[in-house]
């Protein structure tokens, strides 16, 4: 199986007065493509962080972060917005739904910006699929929590993504919701065959992904393989 | 689908759900584009209306004028042509039927003047038949309406009575304006003998009026004046060709022009300031939206264009409203003008006008949105993990501060289109780069003082609405920078308005003079001073006047300082006549600065002069100069003995040039007397007699020119309101923008307050004070700014003393401070009375 993220001795560092302030030290692991991963640890670990510069959202101070291929060091913002809209897609813990657009518009953007045609058939089946056809038309502030998340993995799955980046996707609904939510993500990362990296604190969550990367005052402590993998309870500590 | 179109596409889904933001942005544009728009149609359709009624401007081809009655100008003798001759001179008039009197502008006409156009009259045909068959009159209307005079009454000029052929509503060369100060009565040359009024020593003008035959259509007659320019200047005539009248009309209107283009530029750059505020707030509020397109995939350019194209699509809708709205008002203008036209204004659609304000509109919202626009570009994707803005560093990003230039070279620019003047466009820009720095340095000031010396003890509504003005999302320093800049600019407009009108306003004190008798004939002097103590009148002062005009000075010639242009001595001093007077003492409106007063005692005695102090300068007249006068006729050697300061504010007779006591006695004089009159009707008694029984002699009653002066200037007045109205609801539409958009930045802590139980008494109190507080910083900093900017234009362009009136002062801070917060509340009233869920689904997402 083919590598799609590799985070070498990745380190980020924020200046705050005379201080610098150290908000992740030497991490490094891989990704295989295709595989679900979980990053936890308790807030303010350095997790989000962590998922913001895989993702190319930020820039690490020192490491490396090559996302298929692409290392993200040497590039500027336009380009690393280039590398997410053809390989990366998000969920989010506050959805981030584009609030002036409707439903299928969000659902369509990703698709815009490839410059893809005849978008709005695959984007209609996309909200078929995540049970939201009929509010197609409806703006965000219409929609409920969890019909709001359930747009935004629509929208994540809509430019096709090589990896999903979900960042608390179920951290601001109720426990029904997220159990729907839960497996309507795990449901499309199956059929697609997309990787999968989840940012979480709930280890139940967790628990459904294939490895599971522990991360405490900035530092990867653990990376576990869980009871998904073919090869169960295989723990490994990490540099 | 291709990038544009996406990025139009995306610009137009965007700005669905925030029309009303958007409409507040439109709002700020159209009233400034529709002064511009209104002004520029009206000065195109002007300077259209001048060329194409030059002709009835002048009413002839050519107009000759001299102060002496026999002059010869060759050139146009040798024409072929037909005259009209014109002699107007000031003199009273009476109307024998309410024994009513006033001083008026007599003019005796001979020959079918005016040429072209018409001699506006009622009926229409008197303004030819009053000249033939009799002794018959043509008197402006405004002074039979006033003294309730009708067609076929008569009035008397000087010792000849006239029956009052028709009224004078207009007649070519003159603008309603000028009637007001000097009132027209025409009567036939003819008669003007029998009026007795022209004897040595009259003010006489002169005027001959030609229509020129069988001249070629492409004859330049100005360059053939101009050749002849000094010739005629030698003759003392002035020569005017309806090309140079035209051009003399249309610079005046220049003038005009220049003001009003002054005031639209002011009401657009409120517009302006709408605008950057509009759009900071607006922008502030969707980068979140640029965060989830960048992490979505777009580049920093797309989500850039994207709002952009929004803007220069709001820009294009607002200006077009704007030009159609001043084209609107456009039509009202020449009304508003109408009092000081010279010409029939018609109504056409400028099209050059408004083109070049939709075109102006559109580039100003783009460049005044560039700058909050810019940081679009840099705005980060980590946004969407993170709630939090990081400090982009806008100062080091390189294009902002292209951008800053970009604005201030419009600004130079711009002001240079409309004021045609570099110098001043330069002095407007840095007026206006200085005032942004000042209140941007007063907003920091003021959210360091804040927070320094934060009163920790008061209430918690005074402390959260104190600590909302430094917090992050505070509105302190975009509020005081539009609210402030708008303050400044319609109160300096204001202060300049109230400088002007205080420039012409002649104090009326109790004690001062108000009645002034000229022409007095050296036999009628000691009468006259007789029968005004005899009615119980003071005689404040009686002066004698001799006209005279200066022959050499230093002994240069008019001829010969005019063929050296080394010598500074101008032409004007030769061709002037000089009112002089003489006495060995110095009166109360003048002070000796230079040199003495010298008695002559005996015919042998050199004769010493004193000048005006400020007319000596001008004229490079120096202490120890000679000057030799030609006292009608009789040279007259002076010196120059000292300089006297003269306040010539005063209701008194000043001179240029006095004279010492035994010199000008014998000389061809006329005698000048001064009182004051108690009541109205006491006045036109004093007046009536004098006119009856002397009816050479003019009498000024100072109380009817200042009603004059108060008519002209509550018109200049009600011209200046009615522009500065467009300014003004301009800066009332920023006003409410900038209260309306900071509405979104408090509306969270509002809602969260009222969430964990804050009171809707608490939060009301919290916004209030929060508003009365920058409501209160902003009008005071504007404030501060307008005294110090009129105080700098009465010093240094009207060179006079400003002292503020308090009264407008505290009217203008009570009234925009209570705007502020009434707008402010009135737009919390959401926040208020609605449940907080809702206002926060519908208004925070």
């Amino acid at each position: 199986m083919a590598q799609i993220l590799e985070v070498k001795d990745l380190t980020k560092t924020y200046k705050s007065g005379s201080k610098e302030l150290t908000v992740l030290s030497n991490i490094s692991f891989e990704i295989q493509s295709g595989d679900t991963f979980s990053i936890v640890g308790p807030s303010g670990s350095g997790k989000t962080t962590l998922l913001g510069l895989c993702a190319g959202l930020d820039h690490a101070s020192s490491g490396l972060v090559t996302l298929n291929g692409n290392s993200f060091s040497q590039m500027n913002e336009d380009q690393r917005a280039a590398v997410r809209n053809k390989y990366v897609g998000f969920v989010f813990q506050n959805f981030q739904l584009l609030p002036t657009l409707t439903a299928l518009e969000n659902v369509m953007v990703p698709m815009e910006l490839r410059g893809e045609k005849n978008i709005k058939k695959s984007a209609m089946e996309l909200l078929g699929r995540v049970g939201l056809i009929d509010r197609h038309d409806h703006y965000p502030t219409q929609l409920s929590g969890g019909e709001q998340q359930r747009i935004s993995i629509a929208r994540a799955f809509s430019n096709k993504p090589k990896i999903l980046f979900a960042d608390e996707p179920t951290g601001n609904l109720d426990e029904e919701t997220s159990l729907k939510v839960e497996e309507l993500l795990f449901d499309l990362n199956k059929e697609a065959g997309t990787t999968l990296a989840l940012v979480t604190h709930d280890l139940e969550l967790a628990g459904k992904t294939e490895r599971i990367i522990r991360i405490k005052g900035g530092q990867a402590v653990s990376d576990t393989k869980t009871q998904n993998t073919a090869v169960n309870e295989n723990t490994t500590s990490v540099e | 689908m291709n990038k544009f179109n996406w990025l139009l596409l995306m610009a137009w889904r965007d700005s669905r759900k925030s029309k009303s933001r958007l409409l507040l942005f439109i709002s700020s544009i159209i009233l400034g584009i529709a002064a511009l728009v209104a002004i520029n149609s009206f000065g195109e359709n002007l300077k259209d209306d001048i060329n194409g009624q030059a002709k009835e401007l002048l009413g002839a081809d050519v107009e000759l004028a001299s102060n002496k009655p026999d002059y010869q100008y060759d050139f146009i003798d040798s024409l072929d042509f037909e005259v009209s001759y014109e002699n107007s001179f000031a003199s009273m008039i009476f109307f024998p039927k309410n024994q009513e009197s006033r001083l008026v502008d007599v003019r005796a006409l001979e020959g079918d003047f005016p040429y072209y156009g018409e001699m506006e009259s009622y009926p229409e045909s008197a303004a030819r038949s009053f000249r033939k068959g009799g002794p018959k009159a043509l008197v402006d209307q405004s002074i039979m309406i006033q003294y309730d005079v009708n067609i076929g009454d008569s009035v008397r000029v000087g010792r000849q009575t006239f029956v009052i052929e028709g009224q004078l509503i207009s007649s070519p060369s003159q603008s309603i304006a000028a009637t007001l100060i000097a009132p027209a009565v025409y009567i036939p040359m003819d008669y003007l003998d029998d009026t007795k009024l022209i004897q040595k020593g009259s003010r006489v003008f002169y005027r001959r009026f030609y229509k020129l035959n069988n001249l070629p259509d492409d004859y330049d007659l100005d360059a053939r004046f101009e050749k002849d320019r000094e010739e005629l200047r030698l003759d003392g005539i002035s020569a005017d060709s309806v090309e140079e009248r035209k051009e003399d009309t249309g610079r005046t209107f220049e003038d005009l022009q220049s003001f009003l283009n002054l005031v639209a530029f002011v009401a657009l750059l409120l517009g302006c300031v709408g605008v950057a505020s509009a759009v900071h707030i607006y922008i502030k509020e969707k980068i979140k939206t640029v965060a989830i397109l960048r992490c979505l995939g777009a580049r920093g350019i797309d989500t850039f264009m994207i709002y952009l194209i929004q803007i220069a699509i709001i820009g294009l809708i607002g200006s077009v409203l704007g030009a159609l709205l001043g084209t609107v008002i456009q039509t009202i203008l020449p009304e508003v003008f109408a009092d000081f036209l010279p010409v029939e204004v018609n109504l056409a659609i400028s099209w050059k006008s408004i083109l070049s304000g939709v075109v102006t509109g559109i580039i100003i919202s783009i460049l005044f949105a560039l700058n909050p626009l810019l940081g679009v570009r840099k705005a980060s994707p980590l946004i969407t993990l993170r709630n939090t803005t990081e400090d982009t560093k806008a100062y080091k990003d390189p294009l902002r501060w292209l951008v800053y230039l970009g604005i201030i070279l419009f600004v130079v620019t711009f002001a240079y289109i409309q004021i045609q003047d570099l110098a001043d466009s330069i002095y407007f820009t840095i007026f206006i780069v200085l005032a942004f720095g000042f209140l941007a340095l007063i907003a920091r000031l003021a959210m360091w003082v804040v927070k320094r010396f934060f009163p920790s003890s008061w209430s918690f509504a005074w402390r959260q609405s104190l600590a909302n003005l430094y917090r992050p999302n505070n509105q302190t320093s975009i509020l005081i920078a539009s609210i402030g800049l708008g303050t400044a600019l319609i109160t300096t407009l204001y202060f300049i308005q109230g400088l002007l009108i205080s420039q012409v306003e002649i104090t009326t004190d109790n004690d001062r003079p108000n009645m002034m008798l000229f022409d007095i004939q050296s036999s009628q002097k000691d009468q006259i001073a007789e029968f005004t103590r005899e009615t119980g009148l003071p005689v404040l002062q009686q002066v004698p006047i001799v006209t005279m005009r200066l022959q050499t000075i230093n002994s240069v010639t008019q001829k010969q300082a005019m063929a050296d242009s080394t010598i500074e001595y101008r032409n004007f001093l030769f061709n002037r006549e000089f009112r002089v007077s003489y006495r060995d003492s110095l009166i109360e409106s003048e002070q000796l600065v230079k040199g003495e007063l010298r008695k002559v005692t005996s015919p042998s005695d050199s004769v010493f002069v004193t000048i005006d102090q400020g007319f000596a300068e001008r004229q490079h007249i120096e202490p120890g100069d000679e000057l030799v006068w030609n006292v009608q006729g009789v040279p007259i050697k002076t010196y120059v003995g000292g300089l006297r300061e003269i306040d010539w504010n005063r209701v008194q007779t000043n001179f240029l040039v006095l004279f010492p006591e035994n010199v000008l006695e014998p000389a061809p004089q006329f005698h000048v007397l001064i009182t004051r009159i108690g009541s109205t009707e006491s006045g036109a008694s004093y007046q009536r007699e004098i006119v009856k029984n002397y009816p050479n002699i003019s009498v000024i009653d100072i109380g009817l020119i200042l009603n004059t002066v108060d008519e002209i200037l509550g018109k200049i007045s009600f011209v200046i309101r009615f522009m500065a109205l467009f300014s003004i609801i301009t800066g009332l539409l920023v006003l409410t923008g900038s209260v309306i958009l900071s509405k979104y930045q408090r509306i969270k802590e509002s809602i969260l307050l009222r969430t964990i139980g804050g009171s809707k008494k608490q939060i009301l109190t919290i916004n209030t004070l929060e508003y009365f507080f920058l409501g209160s910083l902003a009008s005071l900093s504007g404030i501060l700014l307008a005294l110090g900017g009129s105080w700098a234009l009465a010093y240094f362009s009207f060179e006079s003393e400003f002292v503020p009136n308090v009264l407008p002062i505290v009217g203008v801070y009570v009234a925009i401070t209570g705007l502020t917060i009434l707008i402010g509340l009135f737009n919390s009233r959401g926040i208020l009375s609605r449940p907080p869920l809702e206002v926060l689904r519908s208004e925070v997402n």
